[in-house]
């Protein structure tokens, strides 16, 4: 093979990587709180009997889990501006589409939580005089957010994944810095290579650590 | 049924030799020695955990084992190799071991019917998969075996819809179509209703009366004592006693066996 | 006040159909490949051999880990260079989600696999059949059974996922909508067309699926996800 591999020139620039993953875990953060907060008020919403609390909170989440994120991103980049009075940038865009797409899964993992724990804990918080609100914070919550921490964490796994989509809004996170070494040296091979080891390398602990998470807490069921 | 290797009927249909099994770091048999003869019914009694159903096990080599020779129809099954230290190791290949389970038929204590698949569909699996036969040949085989366990009429119902007693007299009837020269039953009444256990019983009873070779391990004493031609206690992982029925069910000789027996003493003889 | 005019999309609407054929057929291709690859690779991990179920597992946890943009950057720019061979779009995505597409098959069908009891592989070899056999004729026809909600859920997600090969320039229906809102200067109308149009697509399926689950459940199959 006549091919001459070019790996130097892709750890050549570090600045051009440490950038990307800047970029990349700063939009990862973002989107995590943005997207766990608002599943909580949706996956609550859902749960709720009030019609106009729940209705508007079921089509939020069939609406955003049914739609593929990167249409969202896009609407959130090309659409959105012209109702405003301002331009989006390629942050607030791919953080909104990924945040939103977020918000509904965890909802819904939120409001399985919740339906999962038995009446009983309901009906043990009401006889000691507690109001659905202070049931909900000091007795529903705790347990539920157990069961719900691998889903959760798989959730999380998924956002930082999601994170290359905002290169193509153009943001500057690991994938879009590899498109420039690529594009910039002519060996996408490398490039892209490196991108995806380093994004396995990254996660394959975090997955493996998801898994012990996992077994830990059932056992202690 | 040919097997190329074995030779014209012999006395001895099963000999097993110095038999050791072990897991991990437990020896759950500890150098079992077995003659079965052809027409003998075998009744195998202990207590849990003694090795019971691993010594049966091992005799269709649903598990392996880790030293001892077993012969079946006087030929060695497995490829033994002396080794450096003198000792003997045996080999087994996954293709040897499934012309062996052919010939040495399985009841499970629960039952392990394909679910997938009804009565006769069961029945008729072994002789079409393994042994290659048509499916129309198959089926009038297969419904003739139902019928022999008395559930003709139950051919086309799937396993679900069917009583314990019923699934476990299908499984029999699924066993007995590979016409095995041998029969093990693993507590075959084990998983069944009190009031279920009759049915399966009457079955097993006629296939002695035919003089099927049968080894049965059991808990049902007084079953035993009538339908058994030899009775084995096992403790320990070696055969503690061993003897006719009158021997070793009504007059014990080692302690321990009449301690076992006298903890299942609800039989009636 | 932002004037709405739908006119521009009801006008090439033909274009946006076209798009929407083509990400269906990549959805159909990367299915029709990833769920035999996928049954391969789990059969390849239950395998007692370490020479098969390392690589096999080895091949699962990348596909499954590394974000999918990036396996399709990958494929469409790294491989034709590599083997030296021209792709068009359609192939360098269809490898990429079929491969993709297939980790996850492959963690459903070793999960409907395992989930078969024991007694069932027992009795199948009890009666003399080989390993192949007895996945064939008894553990494989329950398992599979078992998996078809978890099938059908990854089957939806996979055709969100083929989106992404609107940035590889390939003529699914994202790529339409870009290149149409990019000629009409109506990002708003086109994109919410075809935000719309994708939701319609998926929330059907996933209708679909739930009643499959439902039925399924009133039988009282087990599942596995």
């Amino acid at each position: 093979m006549n091919q001459r591999w070019n790996f130097d020139a892709v750890w050549a620039n570090p600045e051009a990587l440490l950038a990307g993953a800047a970029g990349t875990l700063r939009i990862f953060a973002i989107c995590l709180v943005l997207g766990l907060t608002l599943g909580l008020l949706v996956g609550l919403g859902r749960y709720s009997t009030r019609r106009w609390i729940y209705l508007p909170a079921s089509a939020f989440v069939e609406f955003f889990r049914n739609t593929p994120v990167l249409v969202q991103i896009l609407w959130f980049y090309f659409a959105l501006p012209m109702l405003l009075p301002f331009e989006i940038s390629p942050l607030t865009a791919a953080a909104l589409g990924i945040s939103l797409n977020s918000a509904a899964f965890s909802g819904e993992i939120f409001r399985g939580g919740i339906q999962s724990l038995e009446r009983g804990q309901w009906e043990g918080a009401q006889a000691l005089g507690m109001t659905q609100g202070q049931a909900m914070r000091r007795i529903i919550l705790p347990q539920a957010i157990k069961r719900m921490l691998p889903a959760l964490t798989n959730r999380a796994i998924e956002i930082f994944k999601m994170s290359t989509l905002a290169s193509a809004v153009a943001y500057v996170e690991l994938l879009q810095q590899g498109k420039l070494i690529a594009s910039i040296n002519y060996n996408p091979i490398e490039a892209y290579s490196v991108i995806a080891l380093l994004f396995f390398v990254f996660l394959y602990p975090l997955v493996q650590a998801t898994y012990l998470l996992e077994r830990k807490l059932r056992e202690g069921d | 049924m040919t097997n190329a290797a074995a030779p014209a009927p012999n006395p001895t249909l099963l000999r097993v030799t110095a038999l050791r099994k072990q897991f991990g770091q437990a020896e759950v048999l500890k150098g079992i020695d077995l003659c079965v003869a052809p027409g003998d019914r075998i009744a195998i009694l202990g207590a849990s955990g003694s090795g019971k159903s691993t010594l049966l096990r091992c005799l269709n080599f649903m598990e392996r084992p880790s030293s001892g020779r077993v012969e079946l129809g006087g030929s060695v099954v497995g490829t033994e190799r002396t080794m450096r230290d003198g000792s003997v190791q045996t080999g087994y290949s996954e293709r040897e071991l499934t012309r062996v389970r052919q010939r040495v038929g399985m009841v499970f204590q629960q039952f392990n019917l394909f679910p997938h698949m009804t009565a006769l569909g069961n029945v008729m699996e072994g002789l079409v998969t393994v042994q290659g036969m048509a499916r129309a040949l198959a089926s009038t085989k297969a419904r003739a075996q139902l019928a022999r366990v008395g559930l003709a009429e139950k051919a086309d119902e799937y396993p679900a819809r069917l009583s314990g007693g019923q699934k476990q007299r299908v499984a029999i009837a699924r066993a007995l179509a590979l016409e095995p020269e041998l029969l093990l039953f693993d507590e075959p009444t084990s998983a069944l209703d009190p009031e279920l256990v009759g049915e399966v019983l009457r079955v097993i009873r006629a296939l002695a009366d035919e003089g099927r070779t049968m080894l049965l391990v059991t808990h049902e004493v007084g079953f035993a004592y009538h339908f058994a031609s030899r009775v084995l206690f096992i403790a320990d992982g070696v055969i503690h006693e061993q003897g006719t029925p009158d021997e070793v069910l009504k007059h014990p000789r080692q302690p321990r066996t009449q301690a076992f027996l006298a903890r299942h003493n609800e039989f009636s003889f | 006040m932002y004037q709405w005019d739908f006119a521009p999309v009801v006008a090439n609407s033909g274009v946006l159909a076209a798009g929407l054929a083509n990400t269906l057929k990549l959805t159909a291709t990367a299915l029709a490949l990833g769920i035999p690859l996928g049954l391969g690779l789990a059969l390849l991990r239950l395998s007692r051999l370490r020479v098969l179920s390392l690589p096999a597992g080895f091949v699962v946890e990348f596909f499954r880990t590394t974000p999918p943009l990036v396996q399709l950057f990958w494929f469409f720019f790294a491989l034709p260079i590599l083997i030296r061979v021209e792709m068009t779009p359609f192939v360098a995505a269809a490898i990429t989600f079929s491969i993709q597409s297939s980790a996850f098959f492959a963690e459903v069908f070793r999960a409907g696999i395992v989930s078969i009891e024991r007694g069932q592989s027992e009795a199948a070899r009890a009666l003399g059949m080989t390993g192949a056999q007895a996945m064939r004729r008894v553990i494989l026809p329950q398992a599979v059974k078992r998996m078809i909600p978890a099938f059908m859920e990854r089957s939806i997600e996979l055709m969100k996922t083929t989106t992404l090969v609107a940035t590889v320039s390939y003529a699914d229906l994202l790529f339409q909508a870009n290149e149409l809102a990019q000629k009409t200067f109506r990002p708003l109308e086109v994109f919410s067309v075809t935000a719309l149009i994708y939701f319609v697509v998926i929330y059907a399926a996933s209708l679909v699926v739930h009643r499959v689950e439902r039925r399924l459940a009133v039988s009282g199959e087990t599942t596995v996800h």
